[in-house]
């Protein structure tokens, strides 16, 4: 078939063929896998710690599905010869770290093991955003060229529109209840108008993205997230999305990164080479 | 999981009910059938429940947060995906448990609210193994395979409960807890067959549980620690054996284990007699116990403190949940 002027590319072999095509797809697998795996370090943490004991089942069986999905992102550029999944996601550094940075940012005040003040309305309205954009982003990936990667999209979004659904819900419940809860959740939202710019871009190729026919371009992705966001807040804030503190998809990132890579390579650092 | 351990004021004595009721109370459990939620049952049997079911339950929850110290921080993404998904299910048995013991409390009217604040008052006792503290990943392993090991004993000992719910809830438990243990030994064989460090840390490991393990069951007679309650859950029909039969169980399936992948126990006098035909082991430090059980053990203040944070510090949205009004 046929795709622009592009064919459609079957195996990591084919992918590489073309040097331009494998910098693109890798650079949108690394987007998709770091997205997810920070997402999931950060649901990790809060692992006993949720407002009730339902939600922590419910949340904790959300984070898992989410690291299976970084899994399988990485098994995608294990494929295309970038290194062993596990290297890829406890061994790189900062700079080649290619998540938004307000996916990295801390859960709150406190250590997961120490005085957690973990703030729930953040978790709410970043998994709501989140969620939101992963949707947008797959169901555009299941039409990529690279077969292996439009496949692995369909396979996550048999899970994912339950994790948005839990999400949406919470954040609906929330802002319909006390004046308290409306006001926690609208500073964070404030707060996210500020940063979450940087989740919607595609980085350095996403030209070679669209052209490629990889995924669909930045501004039609960023059009689609805000027309979903608006449906639920009713007006969208006024202020442009801002992306405050840089880009993660330039490699860009914040101390909280270092803070989040410190402990979830703690035990793979204590060993290199061991097999655990 | 976990054994029953006595806590709280004494038991209400039992002289309102009908003698008439009470005989055929036991005869329907000695003739093994199963009490369910509304029917009658003597005060000693709700109030023994209660306290069994919300002490299993709270101690799964307080399970989790040993463990949670690993979840961040393991050493691969396999290894991620199973460590959080074993924490999930300790958290959904608490879950379970609890909504066993909400429903006996029902006539007190006690809810989950009263066991979570008795939890952090101190009224609530969990589990001695969830006082210790963890220091490497080979801990994460040795709670799958050994303290899980040890749940596994004292809770298929109460799969044929006189009391349906929690029969019922016990059932699904050990079906999970299967899985727990396979997923701490997977654990531990790596690491045995691992790095000189690796097998350092698991020795250290054991060496520092073992206490913990062997207290797991608790003392064998009300003598060591002035009360124990077996006998009356042992009259009611709840569990089968006594603390010391159970320490024996797990002993005899798990030692022969440690042995042979070339680890010992900190107890040189440890053997199998032949003539008694059990195990001789250097008892614990049964004092220690005590305080352990008292909140007074290494990391029970610090493990508390992360409830109440959890608890506190949410407030706010379950007070959202319980005002929500209907979307527009
Ligand atoms: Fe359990
Ligand atoms: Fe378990």
């Amino acid at each position: 078939m046929e795709r622009g002027e592009e064919k459609v590319i079957t195996s990591a072999e084919q992918a590489k063929q073309d040097p331009t095509y494998l910098q693109a797809l890798k650079e949108l697998l690394y987007q998709l896998a770091d997205d997810d795996f920070l997402v999931s370090f950060r649901g990790s943490e809060w692992l006993g710690l949720a407002p009730h004991i339902e939600e922590d089942v419910a949340f904790s069986s959300i984070t898992q599905n989410t690291m299976g999905h970084a899994l399988l992102f990485y098994q995608l550029l294990e494929e295309l010869g970038e290194g062993k999944v596990d290297v890829l996601a406890h061994d790189r550094k900062p700079s080649e770290r290619k998540n938004a940075i307000y996916l990295e940012k801390k859960n709150g005040e406190g250590h997961y093991t120490e005085e957690p003040y973990y703030d729930w309305a953040l978790t709410v309205v970043r998994n709501y955003f989140y969620e939101t954009f992963k949707k947008i982003k797959l169901e555009a990936i299941t039409k990529s060229s690279y077969q292996p990667l439009a496949n692995v999209a369909g396979k996550v979004l048999m899970e994912q529109p339950y994790h948005l659904a839990h999400w949406k819900l919470w954040f609906e419940q929330l802002y319909n209840s006390t004046d308290d809860a409306r006001a926690r959740l609208q500073t964070r939202i404030a707060e996210a108008w500020e940063e979450f710019g940087d989740v919607l871009e595609l980085g350095p190729y996403a030209t070679e993205m669209a052209h490629f026919e990889l995924m669909i371009s930045e501004v039609e992705l960023r059009d689609r997230w805000l027309e979903e966001i608006e449906l639920m807040l009713g007006t969208l804030p006024s202020r442009t999305l801002g992306k405050k503190y840089g880009s993660g998809r330039e490699g860009e990132h914040t101390s909280d990164l270092d803070q989040a890579i410190e402990i979830f390579q703690d035990v793979y650092v204590s060993d290199e080479g061991a097999v655990w | 999981m976990y054994n029953y351990l006595e806590y709280g004021s004494s038991d209400a004595p039992r002289n309102h009910e009908d003698p008439e009721q009470y005989d055929r109370f036991m005869a329907r459990i000695e003739a093994g059938e199963k009490i369910e939620a509304d029917d009658w049952m003597p005060d000693d049997y709700r109030q023994g429940l209660i306290k069994l079911i919300s002490m299993h339950g709270i101690s799964e929850i307080m399970g989790a947060l040993p463990e949670k110290e690993w979840v961040p921080k393991a050493p691969t993404l396999k290894r991620k995906l199973g460590i959080m998904a074993k924490v999930q299910d300790e958290m959904g048995h608490g879950q379970l448990l609890l909504r066993v013991a909400e429903d006996l409390m029902k006539p007190y009217g006690k809810t989950r609210k009263d066991l979570i604040e008795n939890l952090l008052s101190g009224d609530l006792k969990f589990h001695n193994v969830f006082h210790m503290p963890t220091k490497t990943w080979a801990d994460a392993g040795m709670v799958g395979w050994l303290v899980d090991g040890a749940a596994i004993i004292s809770q298929t000992n109460m799969l044929d409960a006189s009391y349906g719910p929690y029969q019922r809830a016990l059932q699904r438990i050990c079906q999970e807890e299967v899985f727990h243990a396979q997923h701490g030994e997977a654990i531990i064989m790596a690491l045995a067959e691992g790095s000189d460090h690796q097998r350092e840390i698991l020795q250290e490991s054991l060496n520092r549980w073992w206490p913990s393990l062997l207290m797991f069951f608790g003392p064998a007679s009300a003598d060591t620690t002035g009360s124990s309650k077996q006998d009356i859950m042992i009259k009611y029909k709840i569990r089968k054996s006594n603390n010391e039969e159970l320490r024996q169980a797990f002993l005899d399936k798990y030692l022969p284990r440690v042995f042979s992948l070339g680890l010992t126990v900190p107890d040189e006098t440890v053997h199998y007699d032949e003539e008694q035909g059990q195990w001789v082991y250097q008892q614990p430090d049964w004092d220690e116990f005590k305080q352990i059980i008292k909140n007074k053990g290494p990391r029970s203040k610090e493990r508390l403190r992360l409830r109440q944070i959890a608890y506190e510090n949410n407030s706010w949205v379950r007070q959202a949940l319980s005002k929500e009004v209907v979307g527009s």
